[in-house]
């Protein structure tokens, strides 16, 4: 029969990588149970206790809601396809290994230090009044007088140009991720297929984009959940002209300091985010891929 | 090399030059409109490159009201942030790397789920429960949202470098005659180290990016961008340009710094195994 | 230095048994091979012993003195490592002189140790480079090196030379041997390899899904394998086998294979009379047939399918009725796919194995007088 040190041993020795994962578990508990619990008493609770849909309904029937809503999605349907074929486009490029593709990689890779605040407060300095783009365009002598990108008269424009710095700021994520998936298919497969006759495209379409899948999904859905959340992008080029659901959560505290229909907001996006992710987990589920 | 060749390798950069124009030309006017006199950047029509160069503007949001002081907030979240966050994350990487335990695998999905969380949600209910706890308005309090969301990131990272520690190493030096701790701290600790830094370095950037919950749960200790971003409605144009320039200087450097471990923080595909 | 003991020892990975239940007494200054197919249990054994592993049950002795529980630390072993583990932010000075810092040797005393293992090592030039400045080879004599600087009480290699290449290998193994004749340490090694086994051992330990199937010196391990498994897994080819079922007549028994009979020598008679009618299997060494390539009394018809050139000999695929036989013979003449030949079994090598178990039938100890066939 062994004694008992052994046994006691053996149990620390087993438990150790519990020990050292509870901080973070406890950590992310508090920090993410808190809050959805907090929210929903927020969100569907009076001060006195009493369960109600009122701030839901504020929510809704507030006039920004409905556009709020519908400029969230046509920015979430225009910035993340576009940035998931430029961003495939790069890693492709990046993945023929020409001579300087690194640095070219790191520099594509920029964008992804800086802060959607910062991102905003450059194309801002474009699209401004005064901006760089309309000194360019009348330098060239094709306009007379500034255009208003940015004016509540012109939302084509200032939608177009959050699009723009967007797919300028955020790009670089999916880029990383899919250049990281690029790097793990070994090269093989792809001179194998070339060894039986298959072409560039066919190469791409049948070998590469295949094996790239699992990248693919988590980019797109990393990319989807962070473009639901686009705010200070928005805000620093277009205040409140086209509104946005991060942006309504936001002004709903900070200039009505109303902590209940701001929540409602959050928990809105919450359960966006987790619908689209949970579609593409099921509707994307790569096959079982075995190394 | 034939003309065909040749004609190609020229497409090819003539591709990569014009992409890497468009990441970096917006970062060049940025860095120009912080440095062009004030008055000239509401002249009409402007020039791209500023009559002379100027710290009038930069010295002008420096010495706006607050900057100062959001800029050490800043820099106080940023630190407490790394330091919570590495002192939490780390040794749950470190786990991670070294051990099949069961449960490592729901574990890592479940901090990698995380990363899914809006930003709103984690800040607005927690207003309330900061001002319960006197957390509101408080610099400790900001540095505890941003451990949240830098926490995940933390974990991955720090678990992707003690992977490239092989495991024989620290047995090794157990055989040797260290316990289990110290063939930690005298083989696995030394060899991460590198990894380890950039990792502290992109949990700072984490914080000094953030802007949503610093500016929800601050009033007058404000960080650097929730006090440009609150006075953005009455900021002047050379005000926006120079806190916009500002704030992606650190970024960049530590960017700069651990950019060869990009891959293994924003790399890792969710159903990766 | 120090014998080792395992009582009933014990270590499972979830459902998985890798170690069952595995009693050893490794002696004093003996070098101890655990040799198996991957996933046998050597490894784990071995790490066992190295305190790396905690075995769930039973109990690890190094000189006596009990250290089921204690940490490697505390063990009195060294390791060499199959990835060598050489720590590459250290110099190989470094690296030989760790174990001693972690005892606080005395610092003069550590250069000298340092430098004595690394000129017995034949690396003493290298001792201020960095492991990245080091090929494979150079890396596992620091591994080496580091291990035997600590005067350990016992050594333990865990496939120390899998990763060199075959040329490499094969210098290291005769330095690894002309080592422990020099330092004499008990030294436990495991390896897949059976031709580094044989090499090597005073002593075989054979083991498959956790157990030791037999434990003895290289020469009995390959002369008389205790199972079929362990005479399948050693000696390049491995052993042939023919199922025979055994005929009693008068005074002698013979096995039949097919449509041949074998003779049997006297010695085993007794043994198999008591099988009269039941089914054996047969093994037999490749060079332990004899090929005649003209027609000779008593001899087995065979035809070559395959004949492979080795240099020093030539290995032959011959077909004898059913049944395929690998057969060792002299390099000259060469034979030809297709030829016709017949093969005698050298009768005091035949082997027999219990069809059922796999065991081998104990192998009597022949009259002196006795010869051949």
């Amino acid at each position: 029969m062994p004694c008992t040190r052994p046994l006691r041993a053996l149990a620390s020795e087993k438990a150790l990588p519990y020990w050292l994962i509870l901080p973070t578990i406890v950590y992310v508990a508090v920090f993410f149970l808190v809050p959805v619990v907090q929210a929903l008493l927020l969100a569907f609770r009076t001060q006195d206790g009493q369960w109600t849909t009122r701030f839901l309904m504020r929510m809704v029937q507030d006039i920004q809601f409905g556009s709020a809503l519908r400029f969230t999605l046509l920015l979430l349907a225009i910035v993340v396809p576009l940035q998931l074929v430029t961003a495939l486009f790069i890693a492709l490029l990046v993945n023929t290994r020409f001579r300087g593709s690194r640095t070219f990689l790191y520099m594509c890779a920029i964008p992804l230090g800086i802060s959607d605040l910062a991102a905003g407060l450059i194309w801002f300095s474009l699209f401004t009044q005064h901006g760089y783009i309309n000194s360019f365009l009348y330098g060239l002598g094709i306009i007379e007088r500034p255009i208003f990108f940015l004016s509540a008269q012109n939302t084509g424009w200032v939608l177009g140009s959050i699009v723009l710095a967007e797919h300028w700021r955020a790009t670089a994520i999916v880029l990383v991720i899919l250049v990281a998936g690029l790097q793990m298919i070994s090269r093989d497969y792809l001179e194998a297929a070339e060894v039986f006759g298959a072409r560039p495209w066919q190469r791409l379409w049948h070998v590469t984009l295949p094996l790239l899948k699992p990248s693919l999904q988590s980019a797109l859905i990393i990319r989807t959940i962070l473009a639901l959340q686009m705010f200070a992008v928005v805000v620093a080029m277009g205040g409140r002209m086209v509104p946005v659901l991060a942006g309504e959560a936001y002004y709903w505290y900070y200039l009505y300091r109303n902590a209940n229909v701001a929540s409602a907001y959050a928990l809105l996006l919450m359960v966006i985010s987790a619908l689209l992710a949970w579609g593409y987990l099921r509707f994307l589920r790569p096959r079982e891929v075995h190394s | 090399m034939t003309f065909r060749q040749l004609q190609r390798r020229f497409l090819l950069y003539m591709v990569v030059v014009v992409i890497a124009l468009w990441v970096l030309v917006p970062l060049v006017l940025i860095a120009l409109a912080a440095f062009t006199p004030r008055l000239e950047l509401y002249r009409w029509p402007r020039t791209v490159l500023p009559s002379a160069f100027s710290t009038a503007t930069m010295a002008f949001f420096l010495r706006s009201y607050g900057t100062l002081t959001s800029l050490t907030n800043s820099a106080l979240v940023a630190l407490l942030t790394l330091g919570m966050t590495l002192a939490l994350g780390a040794p749950a990487g470190y786990a991670v790397a070294r051990y099949v335990f069961r449960g490592r695998e729901a574990f890592r999905i479940g901090i990698l789920m995380t990363r899914m969380f809006p930003t709103s949600l984690l800040a607005i209910p927690l207003i309330v429960t900061f001002i319960r706890w006197q957390l509101y308005d408080t610099l400790i309090g900001v540095a505890f949202i941003h451990t949240a969301m830098a926490l995940p990131f933390a974990v991955l990272i720090t678990s992707g470098i003690f992977s490239g520690v092989p495991k024989e190493l620290e047995e090794a030096a157990m055989t040797l005659g260290c316990s289990r701790l110290g063939a930690f701290v005298r083989v696995a600790l030394p060899l991460a180290l590198p990894g380890l830094a950039a990792a502290a370095m992109f949990t700072f950037v984490i914080s000094w990016n953030e802007v949503f919950a610093a500016a929800i749960l601050t009033v007058r200790n404000r960080t650097l961008p929730a006090q440009v971003l609150t006075s953005l409605e009455v900021a002047p144009l050379d005000f926006r340009f120079a806190g916009g320039f500002f704030m992606i200087i650190p970024a960049l450097i530590f960017m700069a710094l651990a950019r060869r471990y990009l891959f293994q923080m924003w790399g890792g595909a969710i159903s990766e195994r | 230095m120090a014998e080792i003991r395992l009582e009933q020892v014990r270590k499972t990975f979830g459902r998985v048994v890798a170690v069952r239940d595995v009693d050893l007494t490794i002696e004093d200054g003996e070098f101890l091979v655990l040799l198996g197919p991957s996933g046998c249990g050597k490894t784990t054994t071995l790490r066992c012993i190295a305190g790396l592993e905690r075995a769930n049950s039973g109990r690890i002795f190094i000189g006596r003195r009990d250290v089921t529980g204690l940490p490697p630390a505390r063990r009195g072993i060294a390791m060499v490592f199959q990835s060598y583990a050489v720590f590459p932010h250290m110099t190989v000075a470094q690296n030989i002189g760790f174990g001693l810092r972690m005892r606080h040797v005395p610092r003069r005393q550590i250069q000298k140790d340092v430098e004595e293992a690394a000129a017995l090592l034949r690396i003493d030039e290298l001792l201020q480079r960095y492991p990245a400045q080091l090929s494979g080879g150079q890396r596992q004599r620091v591994a080496v090196a580091r291990a035997i600087v600590m005067k350990p009480q016992v050594l333990l290699m865990d496939e120390p030379l899998s990763n060199l290449d075959a040329l490499l290998r094969l210098q290291m193994r005769a330095e690894l041997k002309r080592l422990h004749r020099e330092i004499g340490t008990t030294t436990v090694y495991v390896t897949h390899d059976q031709v580094e086994a044989l090499s090597l051992g005073d002593r075989i330990a054979v083991m498959m899904d956790g157990t030791i199937v037999q434990l003895d010196h290289p020469s009995v391990v390959y002369d008389k394998p205790a199972s079929t498994f362990v005479a399948g897994f050693i000696g390049t080819p491995p052993m042939n086998f023919l199922e025979a079922t055994v005929a009693a007549r008068d005074e002698s028994v013979e096995l039949v294979v097919g449509d041949f009979t074998l003779l049997v020598p006297a010695m085993w008679t007794d043994q198999l009379k008591e099988r009269a009618g039941q089914t054996v299997i047969v093994g037999i060494r490749a060079e332990n047939i004899t090929v005649h390539h003209g027609p000779v009394p008593g001899s087995l018809a065979a035809t070559v399918l395959v004949s492979e050139p080795l240099g020093s000999q030539q290995l032959l695929t011959v077909q004898v009725g059913q049944d395929v036989l690998k057969v060792a013979t002299a390099p000259e003449p060469l034979l030809a796919a297709g030829q016709m030949v017949g093969l005698t079994l050298v009768g005091q090598k035949l082997r027999l194995f219990d069809k059922e178990t796999g065991k081998a039938l104990p192998v009597p100890i022949p009259p002196p007088s006795e010869g051949g066939t």
